[in-house]
């Protein structure tokens, strides 16, 4: 077994090299005997150009850590770096800036904006931070994602695989320094979990697009460079990419454990 | 991100079209009122104007003064010999007289005055000579041209059935006569509403509006060059002080000056219910809109994830709303085409039937219309464009967020106490404090009463639970299960139905105070009403308040059963530097009238004589005039007469018949050129009989506009006109009220939608579909009789305020329990009628597709 901790030391001065770097980061909910402590002290970097997937069972802060790395939930304690830029004192407006730039999201639900077409929600967060899009860029990811014919579909008129598909590209059409997936495949057949895995590790591959992706699912994380297991608010294995009998091996072993 | 707002905006259609709905109709309250009164404007236009039509100049006689408290005053005519020496001048090509009455009654084929409901009832008359004077066209027949001879306007013969060749009764200043209808005459482009005019030949127009020998009115042409002003200064030599010449279009332009102030005061009256209802719409929106950002958290959230700032989360729904102000500005701008036709059959029912041109569509009534009413939508949206830039980013990744309060929420009871706090004080104030002026007095009534309702509609939320329990208690007793629910749905986000009440109380609000206030004037008059009138009978005019020609009650003294007759005149003078009414009265006033006098006793009426005059205690007093202090009279002749106080009389607190001043009939007579009466009051042997009212209208059979009445028929027409006017702001109010109607239904639709999957698991546990509506039904039931609640307790306590303030008129403060009671009732049915559309989709759910996830 291998060290169970991602050293701590020095991360603050390599920060700006890492694309997303976390301290010594807790997340308190609550307060006083009814408080819960979701993350009790969590260090990593995240590799750039490389997908890592964060594991672990209900409960154990996966979903918290993430939220914290995207700047959507700010942590009781501890630092985070994104792209170099530290988010302690960030102001909304600056964290704002910080997403169009940097961050792309794929979420579980898809949340794709019901009025608007398929390529519409594809470019929308160009649409918001008042930019063209890149026609090649554009008819590139469409193509790649497989939408080419469904552009002009609502969200209402796409299946769910279809849907998840318009989410990832829309993550990717800013071409941020980091997609953050939550639970990308947790609404979807197994089927069609596989083919948007497919995409996901395609779009690392073929571009270099850093990505994060928690899921509970072994056969999701089986397509990381990089697994980070999580039980009870601290990482509990850092695990190099591996298919899903060891993936599911590991989680036996820290469920035992 | 503008394209964003504008799609989302139009996937939401009937969230969209529902908040626009509120809009709707304040907006097209205001273009309908400006519609109708640029009508009427437009129809009074196009008399004036055709009334002097190719007249270069106008000569009319000149009032001492233009009018008495609003009532126009008829100037004194000129004499025949004028006109012809007007016809020497050197210039005149043409130039023809005419005399003109506004009281020549047309009589029925029912022997009845045909009603014009207090419009004019016109009289002129043409010469061949003037023909081309003349702003009437025949339809048919000819013009008159001898005694017997009438030319009657086209509505009032299509109206009731008069053909040429017809006989048809008309009365101005003695009893009635017959003519026989030579022609049908119209007013060509312009409907004179109510009005109805009669055409006679100039002899015997002057002997009918008893002006024998004398005109109205000399129309002049000028020759072919010469210029008016030329004309004017050739004219100008001829005439005494009581003659004035202008030029025609000035002439129509002072004529339509007067009608003008009286459209004025009915639109602003309008505007002000408009501006009700579209206060009542701001809250609507606003509630609407709050709701729909609460329900679309995930999409605020998500846009922030993927880069949206906060500003442009606000400028989202800020545009958002700006379009839906836009839309609803422009249906309610072209309903209010409509809607002018609605008020305009309103007021016909109220008895004010205006003339009207053809449909005046103004550009300002487009810009004004749009303006106000998106302005007034954008502000709404505001602070629920505020709500919308606190939705968390996490809240894209989270079920079931709640927004964060605001920074300012930890303040919110402290505000809205402060808020309602200074409502009141502001309200006290402008009502109860002495020594301000009425402008002021009334800002800080309006300014107050609009924070009265902030701050009620601020507080609400805390008493929804209480209420709730109250009101809750009999639908849970009737409805059983679904009568639980529903009280505890309502008492589920107290803010929501809160605001959502708050819109009906505004409206309940006015409409108790409308009906506190109502109930205290009338009582007030009632009493007056009571104290005075002691006569068996009263004679008046058909319609009870225009004044009936004297020779009425001259003809009745000395008739078999008849013991006394004493008739009140009504006229205009000038005095103590004011321009108003006067009152005439015979010796036996007392017979009549019940006076209360403080100095004289019931002689005084007797001993006015050709010098004397009585006033009332509070007169006297605020003019500091003592018993034979002399004041000068002038009447609109211009003629004066000085005279001297001779007795002082109480008058009941809520007013009487009598002018300031009031001299003796005698004297009257002398400067009022056909004298007219208010009424004239008669006591018969035997009192109020079958008999005796069968002998007194026989008696005044010819006078075709007489109406006898018993001394209760009396007191309760006089009182009619209160009774209508309440009625008439009642059907006013009720479009706020239809607009809060809009707001819970906005609020039921949409809160169906957001319990699409609890009515699925209720449904899926065995409630049935007439239960779902039971309890759809009876949460609005619940949310109206809370806005009825807020609503009757605010107007109870404007009411009590402001007859408290007016104690010293008499109008005492009384719960109005009848209304109150109908009042709740309608709640009731509001909240009934409200439920139908949110009760009948939250039935019809598919169970199965409710409890989908997503």
């Amino acid at each position: 077994m291998e060290a169970a901790v991602v050293p701590a030391v020095d991360v603050a001065e390599r920060a700006p090299a890492a694309v997303v770097a976390a301290q010594d980061i807790t997340r308190r909910y609550g307060e006083g005997d009814t408080a819960v402590d979701a993350l009790r002290g969590v260090s990593l970097e995240v590799q750039r150009e490389k997908l890592t997937a964060v594991m672990g069972p209900s409960g154990s802060g996966k979903s918290t850590l993430m939220h914290i790395l995207a700047a959507l939930d700010r942590p009781t304690s501890g630092s985070v770096w994104v792209a170099g830029t530290k988010l302690g004192q960030l102001s909304d407006n600056e964290i704002t800036k910080l997403r169009r730039e940097h961050i792309g999201f794929v979420f579980q639900f898809f949340n794709l904006l019901p009025m608007l077409t398929a390529e519409e929600n594809v470019v929308l967060p160009l649409t918001i931070a008042g930019e063209k899009p890149e026609r090649e860029w554009r008819e590139q990811l469409l193509k790649t994602m497989g939408l080419d014919q469904r552009r002009t579909h609502r969200p209402a008129e796409l299946s769910g695989g279809q849907q998840q598909r318009v989410a990832i590209a829309r993550a990717l059409v800013s071409k941020p320094t980091v997609v953050f997936a939550d639970e990308p495949t947790g609404n979807l057949d197994s089927k069609t979990g596989g083919e948007i895995l497919e995409l996901l590790r395609n779009s690392v591959d073929s571009y270099g697009q850093t990505t994060v992706m928690v899921t509970h699912d072994p056969y999701a994380a089986a397509i990381a460079d990089r697994i980070l297991f999580l039980g009870d608010g601290v990482i509990v294995r850092d695990m190099p990419g591996a298919d899903a009998k060891d993936v599911i091996a590991a989680m036996d072993e820290l469920s035992q454990a | 991100m503008l394209g964003v707002a504008l799609k989302g905006l139009a996937r939401r259609k009937v969230r969209a079209s529902l908040t626009a709905i509120s809009i709707v109709l304040g907006v097209s309250m205001i273009s309908g009122t400006y519609i109708l009164t640029d009508t009427i404007n437009a129809g009074f236009h196009t008399i004036f104007t055709g009334s002097y039509q190719n007249a270069d100049v106008v000569i009319t006689g000149k009032a001492a003064f233009d009018s008495a408290n609003g009532t126009s005053v008829e100037p004194p005519t000129m004499p025949q010999s004028l006109l012809t020496e007007v016809q020497k001048l050197p210039d005149v090509a043409l130039a023809a007289g005419s005399v003109t009455t506004s009281s020549l009654k047309l009589i029925g084929k029912d022997g009845k005055v045909i009603s014009t409901g207090g419009a004019p009832a016109l009289g002129f008359s043409v010469t061949p000579r003037g023909q081309q004077f003349n702003p009437t066209k025949l339809t048919t027949g000819s013009w008159p041209s001898g005694p017997g001879q009438i030319v009657i306007d086209k509505a009032t013969a299509s109206g009731k059935g008069f053909h040429v060749g017809d006989r048809i009764g008309a009365q101005a200043f003695g009893p009635a006569r017959e003519f026989a209808i030579t022609g049908i005459a119209e007013l060509p482009n312009v409907s004179v509403g109510g009005a109805t005019f009669a055409i006679f030949d100039q002899p015997t127009a002057q002997q009918l509006f008893h002006k024998v020998g004398a005109l109205d009115a000399i129309r002049v042409q000028s020759k072919a060059g010469i210029d008016t002003s030329a004309l004017l200064s050739q004219i100008k030599p001829l005439l005494s002080d009581t003659q004035v010449v202008r030029s025609g279009t000035e002439q129509a332009k002072k004529d339509e000056q007067q009608a003008g102030g009286f459209i004025q005061i009915i639109r602003y009256a309008l505007l002000a219910f408009a501006g009700i209802a579209l206060f009542v719409g701001a809250f609507v929106i606003a509630n609407t809109l709050s709701i729909t950002i609460a329900q679309r958290m995930r999409e605020f959230a998500t846009l922030r994830t993927l880069g949206a700032s906060r500003r442009q989360v606000m400028w989202s729904v800020v545009i958002e709303a700006f379009v839906i102000g836009v839309l609803g500005s422009l249906v309610g701008l072209f309903l209010g085409l409509v809607l002018a036709k609605v008020l305009n059959a309103l007021f016909v029912a109220f008895g004010i039937d205006l003339p009207h041109g053809s449909t005046v569509f103004a550009t300002r009534t487009i810009v004004v219309s749009l303006l106000v009413g998106t302005v007034v939508t954008v502000l709404a949206s505001v602070r629920p464009a505020r709500r919308a830039t606190r939705v968390p980013p996490i809240a894209a990744v989270r079920e079931g967020s709640v927004l964060p309060p605001s920074r300012f929420a930890k303040y919110s009871t402290v505000t809205a106490l402060v808020v309602l706090a200074l409502g009141i004080v502001a309200v006290c104030i402008g009502t109860l404090a002495g020594g301000m002026a009425t402008g002021p007095r009334l800002l800080l009534i309006g300014v107050g009463v609009l924070l009265l309702f902030f701050g009620v509609s601020m507080n609400a939320p805390k008493i929804v639970r209480p209420l709730a329990s109250v009101i809750g208690k009999p639908a849970q007793a009737i409805g059983g299960a679904p009568g639980l629910l529903a009280r505890d749905n309502a008492t589920r986000n107290p803010a929501r139905t809160a605001s959502t009440a708050s819109a009906l109380m505004i409206g309940l609000a006015l409409v108790t105070f409308v009906a506190i206030f109502g109930a205290g004037l009338r009582g007030s008059f009632e009493g007056a009403v009571n104290k005075l009138f002691i006569a068996d009978y009263a004679i008046t005019a058909t319609n009870t308040f225009t004044p009936i020609e004297a020779q009425a009650g001259q003809s009745l003294p000395g008739k078999p059963g008849v013991s006394d007759v004493t008739a009140i005149r009504a006229g205009s003078a000038r005095y103590l530097g004011e321009n108003s009414d006067i009152t005439g009265v015979q010796p036996n006033l007392n017979d009549g009238v019940a006076m209360d006098w403080t100095q004289g006793d019931n002689g005084v009426p007797g001993r006015l004589g050709d010098d004397g005059f009585f006033a009332s205690k509070k007169y006297v007093e605020d003019h500091q005039l003592r018993l034979g202090s002399p004041i000068a009279l002038e009447f609109p002749s211009g003629k004066k007469v000085s005279v001297r106080l001779k007795g002082v009389w109480k008058e009941p607190q809520g007013g009487s018949p009598f002018a300031n001043v009031s001299i003796s009939t005698e004297l009257l007579d002398k400067y009022v050129p056909r004298p007219q009466d208010l009424m004239v009051l008669i006591n018969m042997p035997g009192g109020v009989s079958d008999a005796n009212t069968a002998t007194l209208k026989r008696d005044v059979k010819n006078f075709a506009d007489a109406k006898v009445q018993t001394r209760d028929e009396f007191k309760s027409n006089f009182e009619a006109p209160i009774n209508k006017l309440l009625n008439l702001l009642y059907a006013l109010l009720a479009l706020s009220v239809i607009v809060s109607l809009v707001g819970i239904i906005n609020t039921l639709v949409l809160t169906v939608f957001e319990r699409t999957r609890e009515l699925g698991m209720l449904r899926a546990v065995g409630m049935t579909r007439r239960q779902v509506r039971m309890m759809i039904r009876y949460e609005s039931i619940a949310t109206a009789l809370m806005g009825a609640a807020l609503g009757m307790a605010v107007g109870l306590f404007l009411g009590a305020l402001v007859t408290h303030a007016l104690k010293s008129s008499g109008i005492a403060f009384a719960i109005p329990w009848t209304q109150l009671f109908f009042f709740v009732l309608a709640s009731i049915v509001v909240g009934i009628l409200a439920a139908v559309i949110p009760a009948r989709r939250a039935a019809g759910l598919n169970v199965l597709q409710a409890l989908q996830y997503e």
